[in-house]
């Protein structure tokens, strides 16, 4: 089989396409060079790609296999970094992972695979896949601490298809820098990478002050009635249920809604769960209907019981016990392992 | 593997091999005044002589360095100062990286030097040093180097050529056409990587940018890479079939034309080995990815050290617009087997016609 690898560089991409190797096929690895490295870290005269891409280089060396990158700078702006700023400043909290998953990975990536006449491609993802009766399915992974099946949700049933995750099924981080390790890959030691790689300084301000700025100006942060409470720096600083960053005269309360067109921060006392849920832009790894699953509404979640009901393009959730969700996250449909489904909460 | 990426390095010429062997062999640094060392200055003191007959100069206005990157810093830095610069607008890294705030000379859409646009920048700028290339590394465009040099003459302004490409491939008297320095590297025209000159009219002097022992005459420090340069020094007098290589690229061209390929730069003199073909709607990456697949070596653009292909600013220059990013070069090394033409045409063809699929399916 004739395989690309998904290669960012780190351990878990360079085990994939070490297996890979192993088990014969012929294997291309990609790196999509997603923004400039030198400017992220603000250093000026760094070179454009960091450390990253040069590991993995090294490991395609190592490993005897072809491996190019592909500049995606301009599409990872406006599909991931721009989206991103855009979805703070309409009071939302985004999930860039995912779409860069969607539109980078699953999209671009996937669709200059089958260019290149590849069967498959894999990617480092901690999620399984089998073939059952209705085609590919996707599963949690065995190790649920690594699980990364909620930020796949986005994935089509076309490009499942075509897709191998094969660290799935190992049972912890450990057992994959073990494989690296033996088979003599640099970056079997190397440091998990960061929650969004773009934001190498952890504050996302900065990306949302340079797309969409107004979205960092202040504004009132008012209680239900309307009564002033005092003031904050950016809707873009808040998400719903948000206790943190509220003035003193809030104390207590937590983020109940966000207004982007007057700028308002609404509060109120803690609870503002809902049973009922709205969902957008919703990707079903089954055949549309309605169907009880357990639903998680964002990355770290429990599992909440649930009825789902598609309507149109997206669907409406029915939580058998009220939860916190978010506008802007992801709420993934489960039936025990498998993900059935999810879309964007409205 | 099919290698068509001669820009990017030349395959090592036999002589060239033979020669850095004998070096490698011989013991002494050229500085040493004892038998060894004067063996080994010996050695260099021979090469530079070579290189001198090749290339239409003195041995004394010879400067060698470690690449034609340093050779084009050399010149700027000891050429330029206190003077305005001006670059044509489809250099090479190592004279736009040197230069970062030299004025444009503009290129006409054949990718040659707009001549009237020199002559007007010549008069708005007294003195200035101008930089030109003789042979364009992406597209093999020509430079009428002679046409620039009368007007720099004219002017009094110093003309620094870029000769990377040209020299060993259609070598000409640069300092008679009115060079005041030239560059050149060795793994350009076969010989191994590690070893340039900065060539000046006589008597030039140049400020050196290492000073460190004094070497080369105070105007480059630094124990000479003897190896490379008795390498360079032999391939430089190797010849070249520069006519049995055009025939060859003008057939791959033919056949990338009739596979749907946009020729850049088809209308102006050119190298005879280069070709650099625009296939639109393909992504560059995707095209040297698949002829890579098929074994074809070729490249495309300028491509950083991380292998990342960006847009041309060669070919962005020359109005390509879109095209600027799906363009492949290829160049055709000194040792062209006959059978590449076909190997090559047949390759590209099948990757122009899976493109057409593609699109058609995606439509």
């Amino acid at each position: 089989m004739k395989v690309v690898v998904a290669m960012s560089g780190g351990v878990d991409s360079s085990v994939v396409a070490g297996l890979m190797a192993r088990e014969g096929h012929e294997v291309i690895g990609v790196t999509l060079q997603l923004y400039d490295h030198g400017a992220a870290v603000g250093r000026k005269g760094a070179c454009c790609a960091g450390q990253d891409i040069h590991d993995a280089k090294r490991v395609a060396d190592r490993l005897g296999i072809a491996h190019y990158v592909i500049d995606s700078e301009a599409r990872f702006r406006q599909s991931v970094i721009s989206a991103f700023a855009d979805s703070y400043a309409d009071g939302q909290t985004p999930v860039p992972c995912i779409a860069c998953n969607q539109h980078l990975k699953f999209g671009d990536l996937l669709e200059m695979a089958r260019d290149l006449g590849a069967d498959a491609m894999a990617t480092g993802h901690y999620v399984r896949r089998f073939e059952g009766p209705e085609g590919a399915e996707m599963h949690k992974a065995v190790d649920d601490s690594r699980d990364q099946s909620w930020f796949l949700f986005a994935t089509t049933r076309a490009q499942l298809e075509f897709c191998r995750f094969p660290l799935g099924g190992f049972a912890s981080k450990a057992e994959v820098r073990a494989i690296a390790a033996e088979m003599g890959l640099a970056v079997a030691e190397k440091a998990d990478s960061q929650d969004i790689c773009f934001v190498p300084s952890g504050t996302y301000a900065g990306i949302v002050e340079k797309y969409r700025p107004e979205a960092l100006a202040p504004g009132e942060v008012v209680a239900e009635d309307g009564r002033v409470l005092g003031a904050h720096q950016g809707i873009a600083r808040y998400t719903i249920g948000q206790a943190k960053r509220l003035p003193d005269a809030a104390a207590h309360m937590v983020v109940k809604r966000i207004e982007p067109g007057t700028r308002r921060i609404v509060v109120g006392p803690r609870g503002v769960q809902s049973r009922e849920v709205r969902l957008r832009g919703v990707n079903w790894l089954t055949d549309p209907r309605e169907l009880r699953a357990g639903v998680k509404l964002r990355a770290r979640d429990t599992l909440h019981p649930a009825r789902v009901v598609p309507e149109g393009e997206g669907a409406v959730l029915y939580l058998d016990e009220p939860a916190l969700a978010a506008p802007g996250q992801a709420a993934v449909f489960y039936d025990g392992t498998r993900v059935l489904g999810g879309g964007f909460i409205v | 593997m099919l290698y068509l990426d001669a820009n990017a390095t030349e395959p090592v010429r036999p002589e060239a091999r033979a020669a850095a062997l004998a070096a490698m062999e011989t013991l002494g640094n050229p500085s040493s005044t004892h038998a060894a060392g004067r063996a080994a200055r010996k050695l260099l003191e021979e090469a530079r002589d070579a290189v001198a007959r090749a290339c239409h100069a003195r041995p004394a206005d010879i400067v060698f360095t470690a690449g034609a990157t340093e050779a084009n810093a050399l010149a700027l830095h000891a050429l330029g100062e206190g003077r305005t610069i001006l670059t044509g607008a489809t250099e090479h890294d190592s004279i736009r990286a040197a230069a970062p705030h030299a004025v444009p000379v503009p290129v006409r859409t054949d990718g040659t030097l707009d001549l009237d646009a020199l002559a007007a920048l010549l008069e708005m700028h007294p003195d200035p040093l101008v930089c030109l290339m003789a042979a364009n590394n992406e597209t093999g465009v020509l430079n009428d180097i002679e046409a620039a040099g009368r007007l720099c003459t004219a002017h009094g302004a110093l003309l620094h050529v870029d000769a990377v490409q040209a020299v060993g491939r259609c070598n000409q008297n640069w300092l008679a056409l009115g060079a005041t320095s030239f560059a050149l590297s060795g793994h350009k025209f076969g010989g191994t990587m590690g070893a340039g000159a900065l060539i000046t009219r006589p008597g030039q002097e140049l400020r050196p940018l290492m000073r460190g022992g004094g070497q080369e005459l105070g105007r480059r420090g630094g124990t000479p890479p003897l190896p490379a340069i008795a390498a360079l020094a032999a391939a430089l007098g190797a010849g070249y079939d520069g006519a049995k290589i055009a025939k060859y690229r003008d057939e791959m061209e033919a056949a990338c034309v009739a596979a749907g390929g946009v020729v850049m730069g088809a209308g102006a003199p050119r190298l005879p080995n280069t070709l650099c073909v625009a296939l639109p709607g393909r992504r560059a990456d995707a095209q040297l990815i698949a002829l890579d697949m098929a074994g074809i070596a070729v490249s495309a653009g300028a491509a950083c050290s991380s292998g990342k292909v960006t847009a041309s600013h060669v070919l962005a220059a020359m109005g390509a617009g879109e095209l600027a990013g799906q363009a492949i070069r290829v160049s055709l090394p000194w040792n062209v087997a006959p059978d590449a033409m076909p190997e090559f045409s047949t390759a590209y063809a099948a990757m122009a016609k899976r493109g057409l699929r593609a699109g058609a399916a995606s439509a």
